[in-house]
Order: structure tokens, then sequence, then C-alpha cells
């Protein structure tokens, strides 16, 4: 009947409206039935509201249903109220004018019973699934998704027919088929929902799914008829001994076990001068002791006799014990079970590939940090324990020009050449003054790098404080790329994957197409040589040092993105960034990718073993990497023969 | 034999003289025996520094001498003191405990000590049970043989590992550096037993000594610190000295020559790196109770370049200046960073030495590695060597 | 002659498709004194490298000594101890340490760290100390850093500490390179001496310096031997002549 009713409903929405009325004016045409509703009279007033073209019904019903619709006994008027103490809060059902009054004499409540009150919202449901705005329609179905019951699925089915956006069409049809599936009343059509929601990854599906499959814990001595098992339980496979015996202890199948704190209970509150079982207290400092005592009690009568093991065991094989389904009828968890092997199976695909492209980010973020250092340490041998700083440099800078030029994106373009030109500066600087003296002592260039990062990572605390500094990406990339509820990507992630591509063949370009490349290698190789070709070695140390300098600030202003600022972001980055070097093969830039990419990809894997604790993860990946240092002292891709220069 | 040893060695002799009179000065100087100059706190200082001297001198031959940059030396100076502070806190958490359980209406059984003991340390990291790395915790003479026994096994296993595939030089050491990195993320896991981030604390009690003051306790501290140094300095001395020492410089300055000359030059690497580990391993043993407090900060990677560090700046290759170099950067750091040192008032800027110190460390580093390789010890052999010259003549 | 104490037979070695060693095989005896001469890149170094264990060969085998031990599976240290000494093109003498600490690392003696650290037995070490610095005629700089001997100086104390291992094979690279005629007099005697007990292969390029040595020689070409005899046999071999001029 209410279908049909709200079939006409429907209707008479799409149809244009006469004339305005008010609110007030439709409820006293049912002045009665709104005082004291009853299942009679209620649908009367619902299909005279539901053809009316007046704001606020959804509000009314809201507090109809709530018992907060009262009627000023004079004049017959309904107002909502709020009560007050003694006195009542009255709002005007159309123009939201509130009144106060001191006391309630002179209102009478309208109080519908819970079946009215079941109408009422069933009701309610139907106006908003199917009001005229988008986006309260989305937000009813966004309620019943969140929180489904039985009720809904009644309004709900009513509402699809009108549908008039397609998109809202599919998601209400999505409800019908969860709602369907758990609430349904044939068992066909559930299974039918069931097995055309399998397949699906949503949270709320699979909500759907396992809450078909609750089961519950039951012991018995025999499993009864018509029970709907889930699993018989085998214990010390399932379950304890333990557990088991308490369940049949909580069932009062099984008398309770003596525990250790029962025993120094019991012992404590027989205490006598000093004394308990004829016992005096003082030796009472062993398990055993307490053990004796305690038996004394019990051949006296005075405490519960512990429980034999035997007895346990005699308890434990005369019940069974199991798990049933809530849902009584096989058939339909039949098809539940199904449906989750279905969405698991592709809940795995889905992971494992979320997981491939977590991975495969991490890799980016170490690549960048790293292919800097792939070419001051790998192409020129020296240790830059500052690189770190300068990735640090790089984030602070993009922080600067943000806090001159507000828009982020503008600011992003001026902060990447910047965040090079900075860096490149300091990495010339410190090749000139520093590092130039120490070639041959690659030790010593080690420490004293490091004391240059001392002194960066302290300036960088005296300027900008010790607390972390924002550096916000602009707005097209704060987003995420979802491919469904398990799968998705954020696009700074995609942004810096982009990136570590594009400087994989920046750097392979320069080194393999430009002259400065050329001249780079020829140095590397033989310095001696190179010198007497007329290539100026000192020249070429300078650029090389300050483009792997230069790199690693726009690395930072990408890492700055992702992470926080502060003057300690380079020394975390540091050590991964040795050991994404080393592990790749030293000197070769497809080896720094290859070493990123293997650590990336280890320490996700670890991670996905044990994902509450990224720290033993760090820490497995780190022996890993030692270890694999072991088999491979040259790095993934090395260099063989005399080119090695052992 | 002794003899000959401290006749070639003169600079021994020197030292332990030195270090004896430092020690009755300061003693003589001390709340607990005399004129009460040097406040207690102070005297902990002192004994800490003799402390960062000895693992100074075991960096330095592993380093100076040997030719292994390792950034993993204060790692196993922590191992050690997380050794000991494991002893230091059970048995000081057993008497709290076996107080508090007088109370109740039972004497305590054993199982029950061990649960209050565990549930009194563990509770910082949401847990009662004791982990498996704590099953010694109960007797003194097994923490203290694995105060040299764990930093000696890990030095062991690591160094066979590394040697053996012939990683040398700058790859060593950033191998050396990512095994401190796993070894302080092992210690700050929560789950693995040693308190997180928390670290041990209350390590200045020492239990059975509850009712001598903390002035003396330090003073005893102090003397076991100097004694350990003298001892330590001694055996390095002999170490460095005579053949051995001989083969192991010329596996610093040329590993394949020495090869090429029949030596095993990874059993000679290993010996030098497990030694100067477990050496490392007893000087923070003494360190962490006079510091009270120990936590995985103290074994990042950080820690061990900073050891590197006061070697360099003492100087390489003598043993004496790494006492130099840790003594005089330690208690320098101490004073700038304490906040007693006098700010300097530019009239636009005021330089606080707590926000500069640290780049004037760092700075005074890159010059010293740039112009000064031999340190602080090179002036001294300048000196020593004209004082020979004059002999001669 | 026929008392041989290394066997290179049919040794192989490849850097990255580049064959340094073809099939070389060599054999010398003991006593024996062996000049290998041939152009850059012959793979001179590269053979001294296969004996002393620095470079593993792809293929072949390397046998030393009458119990015909394989020097393949063994460590540069095991190789050395076994009797084979090698002096480097570079002198490469421990600049930081005296000229008796020198010869003192080197004598034959026990190796180990342990038995070093606590075996400080005097033996006739100082005996034998005297003895190699006699020999190569450095007995008064025995107290000098050896940073501090000239070149020559450098590379007698080099074979001295050669001799102070008593090895029974001794391969020399290229020891003249840099000396004054009066001191590659004194060189070739103490090789010629040396050889009187013990096998010894001297790789040089100085022909002058090789006729002096006045003995066998095996001239090198492409990782093989390309000729094998006296000097002057060698030298009017035609493969060798184009070798030497013909390119």
């Amino acid at each position: 009947m209410l279908r049909l009713l709200f079939a006409c409903f429907v209707l008479c929405l799409a149809a244009p409206v006469a004339h305005a009325q008010s609110l007030q004016a439709i409820l006293q045409g049912h002045a009665d039935a709104v005082e004291s509703p009853s299942r009679k009279t209620v649908d009367a007033v619902i299909a005279s509201l539901a053809d009316a073209p007046v704001d606020g019904i959804p509000t009314f019903l809201e507090d109809w249903r709530d018992k907060s619709i009262w009627m000023r006994t004079s004049d017959g008027v309904f107002f909502s109220v709020v009560e007050d103490g003694d006195g009542l809060i009255l709002t005007d059902l159309d123009s939201g004018e509130e009144t106060t009054v001191a006391d309630d004499d002179g209102f009478s409540q309208a109080k519908p019973n819970a079946g009215v009150r079941r109408v009422i919202s069933g009701a309610l449901v139907q106006f908003l699934l199917s009001d005229p705005d988008i986006s309260r329609r989305i937000a009813a179905l966004d309620s019943i998704g969140r929180d489904p019951s039985a009720d809904q699925l009644d309004p709900l089915r009513a509402s699809i027919a009108g549908e008039p956006d397609a998109d809202v069409l599919a998601r209400k049809q999505q409800l019908e088929r969860q709602l369907t599936a758990q609430f349904g009343t044939d068992t066909d059509a559930r299974i039918a929902a069931i097995n055309h929601l399998s397949g699906d990854l949503s949270v709320e599906v699979r909500g759907v799914i396992s809450q078909i499959l609750t089961t519950r814990q039951f012991v018995a001595a025999s499993i009864p008829d018509g029970t709907n098992v889930a699993q018989i339980l085998v214990i010390d496979e399932d379950l304890t001994a333990d557990e088991a015996y308490q369940l049949l202890v909580s069932e009062d199948l099984a008398p309770a076990t003596v525990s250790t704190a029962d025993i120094v209970s019991t012992l404590t509150a027989q205490i006598a001068d000093g004394q308990v079982a004829g016992v005096a207290v003082a030796t009472l400092d062993t398990d055993a002791a307490r053990y004796a005592a305690y038996e004394t009690l019990v051949a006296n009568g005075d405490a519960a006799p512990f429980v034999s093991p035997e007895e346990r065991a005699a308890a434990l094989d005369a019940h069974t014990f199991y798990t049933a389904y809530v849902e009584p009828n096989s058939a339909i968890t039949d098809a539940a079970e199904d449906a989750q092997a279905a969405i698991s199976l592709q809940l795995g695909v889905g992971q494992t590939f979320d997981l491939t492209l977590d991975a495969l980010s991490l890799a980016s973020i170490y690549f960048l940090a790293a292919i800097g250092l792939a070419i001051t340490f790998g192409v020129m041998g020296v240790i830059n324990m500052a690189h770190g700083e300068f990735i640090m440099m790089g984030a602070y800078t993009g922080y600067v020009v943000q806090q001159i030029v507000p828009d982020y994106t503008v600011s992003i373009l001026i902060a990447l050449p910047l965040a090079f030109m900075v860096t490149f500066a300091a990495g010339v600087a410190m090749e000139r003054l520093v590092i130039r003296h120490l070639y041959h002592r690659p030790l010593e260039t080690l420490l004293a790098t490091f004391g240059i990062a001392i002194v960066l990572q302290q300036l960088a605390k005296n300027i900008f404080g010790t607390q972390a500094r924002p550096l916000t990406s602009p707005d097209w990339l704060a987003g995420a790329w979802v491919l469904n509820d398990v799968v998705q990507i954020s696009y700074i992630r995609i942004a810096i994957f982009v990136l570590a591509l594009l400087f994989l063949g920046l750097i392979l370009f320069i080194l393999k197409r430009t002259r400065l490349g050329l001249e780079v290698r020829a140095v590397t190789q033989n310095p001696g040589m190179a010198a007497s070709m007329g290539i100026n070695p000192d020249r070429i140390n300078m650029l090389t040092f300050g483009l792997g300098s230069g790199i690693a600030g726009i690395a930072g202003v990408a890492i700055g993105l992702y992470a926080k600022v502060t003057s300690e972001m380079g020394a975390d980055y540091i050590v991964q960034s040795f050991m994404t070097v080393v592990v790749g093969g030293v000197g070769n830039v497809w080896g720094t990718l290859a070493g990123a990419s293997l650590i990336g990809f280890t320490q996700k894997g670890i991670e996905w073993f044990n994902p509450s604790n990224t720290l033993a993860a760090q820490t497995y990946m780190i022996l890993f990497v030692i270890l694999f240092i072991q088999f491979r002292p040259k790095g993934i891709v090395a260099l063989k023969g005399r080119a090695a220069g052992d | 034999m002794k003899n000959t040893f401290i006749a070639r060695n003169p600079s021994v002799l020197w030292f332990l003289l030195a270090l004896a009179v430092f020690t009755v000065v300061v003693t003589i100087l001390s709340e607990a025996t005399g004129f009460g100059l040097i406040s207690t706190s102070f005297l902990k200082t002192l004994g800490k520094t003799l402390c960062l001297c000895l693992v100074a001198i075991a960096m330095d031959v592993v380093w100076g001498y040997c030719g292994i940059l390792s950034l993993g030396h204060f790692a196993f100076f922590g191992i050690g003191g997380y050794a000991i502070g494991m002893w230091l806190m059970y048995a000081r958490t057993e008497g709290l405990v076996q107080v508090s359980l007088q109370s109740s209406a039972l004497p305590p059984t054993p199982q029950e000590i061990t649960d209050a003991i565990g549930s009194q340390i563990f509770g910082v990291v949401g847990s009662s049970d004791f982990p498996v790395i704590w099953a010694f915790s109960h007797s003194l003479t097994l923490q203290l043989l694995a105060v040299i026994l764990v930093p000696g096994l890990l030095a062991l296993i690591f160094g066979w590992l590394a040697f053996r595939s012939r990683v040398t030089g700058v790859y060593l050491s950033i191998l050396t550096q990512a095994m401190t990195l796993a070894l302080s993320l092992y210690f700050f896991q929560n789950d693995t037993g040693l308190r997180g981030n928390n670290g041990l604390s209350g390590l200045q009690n020492i239990p059975g000594l509850e009712d001598r003051s903390q002035a003396v306790v330090s003073l005893w501290f102090f003397w076991g610190s100097a004694i350990a140094l003298a001892l330590g300095y001694v055996l390095f001395a002999y170490v460095v000295s005579g053949k051995f020492g001989s083969v192991v410089r010329a596996i610093r300055d040329n590993e394949a020559r020495v090869r090429f000359l029949g030596y095993h030059v990874e059993q000679y690497k290993l010996f030098i790196f497990t030694l100067t580990a477990m050496v490392a391993g007893i000087a923070g043993a003494l360190y962490y109770p006079q510091a009270g407090i120990i936590n995985p900060a103290e074994i990042a990677p950080i820690a061990s370049i900073y050891l590197a560090v006061w070697v360099a700046i003492g100087g390489r290759g003598r043993l004496y200046g790494a006492v130099i170099g840790a003594a005089l950067v330690s208690l320098l750091s101490s004073w700038f960073t304490g906040g007693s040192a006098p700010d300097i008032n530019l009239g636009f800027y005021v330089i606080k030495w707590t926000d500069w110190w640290l780049v004037l460390l760092g700075l005074s580093f890159v010059l010293v590695t740039l112009y000064f390789p031999k340190g602080i010890g090179g002036i001294f052999d300048a000196l020593g060597r004209k004082r020979v010259e004059g002999d001669a003549s | 002659m026929n008392n041989t104490l290394l066997e290179v037979s049919g040794v192989s070695v490849t850097f990255d498709g580049f064959r340094a060693i073809n099939n070389l095989s060599i054999q010398i005896a003991e006593p024996e004194l062996r000049a290998v001469i041939g152009p850059n890149g012959a793979g001179k170094t590269t053979f001294m490298d296969i004996v002393t264990g620095k470079t593993r060969p792809d293929e072949g085998r390397v046998i030393f000594g009458e119990k015909s031990v394989s020097l393949l599976g063994m460590s540069e240290s095991q190789i050395a101890q076994a009797g084979i000494g090698r002096k480097f093109q570079k002198p490469t003498v421990f600049e930081a340490q005296t000229v008796r600490e020198n010869i003192a690392m080197a004598l034959r003696n026990v190796r180990g760290p342990f038995d070093v650290l606590f075996g400080r037995k005097a033996d006739n070490r100082e005996d034998r100390i005297r003895e190699v610095s006699d020999e190569i005629g450095l007995t008064d700089a025995l107290d000098q850093q050896s940073g501090a001997l000239s070149h020559g100086q450098k590379q007698w104390l080099e074979i001295g500490m050669l001799l102070a291992q008593d090895p029974r094979l001794l391969l020399v690279d290229e020891p003249a390179a840099g000396m004054t005629p009066a001191e590659r007099e004194h060189t070739t005697d103490l090789l010629v001496r040396a050889a009187k007990t013990r096998a010894v292969v001297v790789v040089e390029h100085d022909m002058e310096f090789v006729r002096r040595l006045n003995c066998k020689v095996t001239v090198l070409h492409e990782g093989s031997v390309l000729a094998e005899g006296s000097l002057d046999h060698v030298t009017n071999n035609k493969d060798v002549i184009d070798v030497y001029l013909g390119r």
C-alpha cells in the first residue's frame, strides 16, 4: 500500500504546483490525526504532506517522530517544541520564529506510538530520497549506507523508479542490493543480491557481507538441530584448552577452576593470629606452600576444591565447541561465503597493487634523495655527508619562496630552479673551499663534510627554529587518484615519481650526450690524460659537484612537499641515500635506480609482513642491505675488471 | 718484558703519571673526601669524561692505527651501558618491589616479585612480561660479562662479514654507519624489550649502596673510570707497539702489500675491531651509571661521528691525542651548551652559545681537517721531536 | 733444470670481454732466474696477479712445489706463506715505519695475530735483520723512517723484504725503473745472487737490464707466450721482431 502511495507522491512532485500553502495550514486539515496519531490515520497525514509544495516537511516529520510536536489547545496551532525545565520553547513551523512559554499548561504533546513512528521514519526516508535537491538525496543515501536498517528497504525501492540522475540511480540500486542482501525477506532475492555484490571492493559491501556472516561462539553437549554451523572448533587448534574451559564455566557447564588470585584471596580472608590453615603466614612465600595451605582449607571444607586435570579433560571431551551464523539460512551464508572469497581475492590483488604503488613512490623518494649523491659520490668518489643538508636547504628555499609568493603553483615553479641555484652555489663553494684540498683523502672528506653538515643544520635551527615548517603543495596536487576503495595514490606521490623519472632522463642525458658529461667521464677515468687534452679538471669537478648538490636542492623541494621541513630532515635521508648508492653500484645512474627500487620495495615488503612497525621494517631493511653487500660488494650494477679501479 | 715495553714507550709512563696526579688532585678537591671545591655533579662530569677518553683511544686504535673509520664504536659504548643498565634497573626495582610487597597480607612468592618488577620496568611501554634479552638481568656477573661479550660478539660478526668481503675505506664507514642506524632503530622499538625511547633510567642509584651518598659513589666511579682508562691505555699502547703494531699500521697504509707479505689482514682487522668494541663496551658500562640515564638517541649514528671528530681534533695515531681530543671537546661542549659560557653581545645580535656552539665546533672541525690533519697531538709530536733532536746533538 | 717449482698451464682471464691472458703456459724451475718481457698490455702484470692470488683466472691450472699444490683456491696471504714473494712496480714500502720495522715485518715467522701479539720471541731476529740489511746495503739506515730513503733505496728495501720472507719463488716487477746506472748494477747483483738458491722471475722493459741478468727469457704477447729461450735467441725470432718493431 505504501509503495502505491509513494508512487503517487513522486508523480505529484513532478506535476506543477498550483499554489503555495503553509505547512501549518495542511496540518490543520488533519489536526486530530496529527495531535493523536494512530496507524489508521497517519497515512492520510503523510499523503497530504506528500503533494504539498512547502518547505520543512522532513524537519516536521523528524520532530513528529521524536515527539517534539505540541499543539496549543487554545487555537489548535502546532509547534515544534523543546522542553525547557517546566517551560517550553516553541518554534513556528513555517517561519521558524521562537517564543518561550513559562509552563506547558495549555499545550498537548503529540505522542505517536512505536508502530506509527516506524511509518513516519519510512516516510521521512522517502521524503529525503525523493527530495528535488540532489545533494539532499545523496546525503540521505550516505546516511543509509552508514547505518543500514531493514525499514529503509521499502522507501528506497520506492524511490528508485523516479530517480532522474544516473549516478544517484546507480547508487540507489547498489544500496538496494545491499539492503536486500542483508534484510530481504525472500531467500532467492537475497542470494541474487549477494551474488551481485560479489567482487565489489567498497567498504560498505564488505561490511554487509561480513554482517551476514556474523558468527557467535557456542558450546553444547550436542549441536541443536537447525543450527547454521560455521565451524566446529578443535581444541588446541582453533582455541586453547583454557579458553574452551572458560567458555564452559561461563555457560555454567563446568565448575570454575581455582586461580592463583583465588588462592591468595581465600588464604588472605582466612588469616587469623598470623596463621592460616594451621600454617604460619610468613612461610607462605612459595606457590607450593600456598597450594598446600589451600588444600588443607579444602579438606576442612573452607574453600572450593581444585578442578583436577582429569575432570577438566572430561568436561572438554563431553562438549562440542562451535561457531554458528546468526543468519539461520545456510543457503544465504553459503552465497555470502562465496562472495567473501571472491572479494578477498580481489582485495588481495588490489592490496598487492597498492603496495606496489607505495613501494614505487618510496623508491622514487630514495632515488631523488640519492641521485645527487650518486653523482658526487659515485662519479667523483667524494663522500658528502652534507648532502642531506643540501636537501634541507632546498626545502627551506621552497618554504621561504612560499612566504613571499602566496600563489602555491607559482611559488613551486619559482622554488624549483631557485633551490637548484642555491644548492648549486653552496656545492660549488664547498668544493672550492674544502673538498678540493681533500681529493686524495676520502675518509677526511667524510669528516670535513660532516663538520659542514653540523654547521648547516645548526644554522637552519638558528634561523628557522626547531619546529617543522610547512611547504604546501598547490591544490591540483592535493588530492588523490582513487581507483577504488583499496587502491589510491596521492597526486603528490605521482608528481614525485614523475620528477624522479625526469631526473633519471636528465642525468643520463647530461652524462651521455653533453660535452660536460663527456668531460666528467674523462676526468673520472683518467684525470691526468684528461688534463693533457685540455680539459680543466678543477672546473669539471666544480661543475659536477655543483650539479649533484643542485639536484639535492630540487629533491629537497619535492621531499618538503611530501614530508615536513625541519632542520633535521636531511639527516633522516643521508644513511638511506648512501645505502641506495652503494647497493645500486657506485658510479652508475642505473645502479642508483636499481638500488632505490630494491630498498624501496624491500622496505615496503617487510612493512607488509608487520604493518604496525615501520621502525622494525627499517631495521631489517638495513640488515638486509648489510648482508646484500656481502654477496655483491660492488652493488647491483657493478663495473668489472680494470675499470673498477682496484 | 714490562720494562722494555715501558722503556720503548716513555709516553705511557708520562700519561699514567699525569692521570694519577689528576686523580689525586680531584679526590682531594672533591666533596666526599676533601675541600669540596669540586661539586658532585662536576665530579660526575669528570668521571664521564674519563670514560669518553677510554672509548676515544679505542676509536683511535681502530681508526688512527688500523685505518678503519668505524662509525659504530659509540654504539658499542651504548650497548655496554645498556648491559649494565639492565642489571642496575632490575636490582634497584627488585629492592623497591620487595619493600612495597611487604605490606601485602601474604609474603610474596618469587613469581609475584618477578611480575611486579616486570610491570614496574615495562609499564611505560605497555607491557609487564620480561623480554628474552632480560633473562640474565638478575645477575651482576652475567650482565658484566654481557658488557664485554655483546659488543665483542656483534663486532666479531659484523667485522667478519665486512672484512671477508673486502669492504674497505669509505664503503666500510658507510656500512658501519648502517649497522649503527639499524642498532639504534632496534633500541627505539617498544617491542624489543628495552623500553623504546624511554631508555633505562635511575642508573645512578647503585643497588647495595643506597646508604652511601652520591658524593661518595661518584668518587668511586671516578676512580673506577681512571683505573679503566689507565689499563686501557696500557693495553692499547702494548697492542700498537712492537711487531703487532707495525703490522696494524702497515695494514692502514697498504693493506694489499701486507697480504702479499703473508699476513691474514682480515684476522688482524677483526682482532682490532673486536677488541676495541669490547673496550668501548666497558667504557659505556662505567659512563652510564654516572650519567644516570641511557636512551637510544645515544646510539644514533651521529654520536659515533662525534667520536671520530674528537679523535681527529686530538690527533689520530697517538693515544694521548685521542685523550686530549675527547676531554677537550666533550668538556667544552658541556660548558658551552650548559649555558655557563658568557653570551657575546654584538649590539645588533646576541650570540648565544647554546645556539652557536655547534656552528663553532663544525667550523673548527673543518679547519682542523684541512689545515691540522695531525690535530692537537701533532703539536706534542713536534715538541717531542725537538727534544729528541736536542738529546742527539 | 727439470726441477719444476711453478707450473702455469692453459690459463685464461677476461676483463669485460678483453682477454688479458690467453691460454698461457709457463714453467719455472728451482733455482732459476727468468726474465719476462713483452710490450704494454701483453699480460705481464696480470700473470703475476694470477700467481699471487690477486686475480682469479677463468680457466687453467697454477701448481706450486713438490706436492703440486694448486694456488687457485688460496688467498693472497696463504700463497705468500706458501713461499711466493712479490715486488710491485711502484716501490711499496711502509713509509711511516723504520727500515728495521719493515724488514722485521717481512721476516719468515709466525703470521697469526695472537702469535704476533704474544709470542714476541727474539730468536735469531736481530741476526736475520742484519743479514738482510747487509745484503741490500741499508744497515746504516736501519733506524731511519723508510719514507726518507731515496727511490733506489726503497727498491732495495723492498727486495730486502722479499729476501727476509725467504720465499722459494720471487716475482719482481720492473725493479730497475727510475734507477741510476750504479743502482742498476747493484740491483742486478742482488737478483743474480738471490737466484742461486731460489726461483726468481723478473718482469722488465729495459733490454739492457735483461741482457745483464743473462738468463732465460720469456716473451709475452697478447696474453700468451710468443717465444722462450736465451735473449739472443728471442731477439732473433721473427715474431718477436714483428711485435716489437713491425707495427
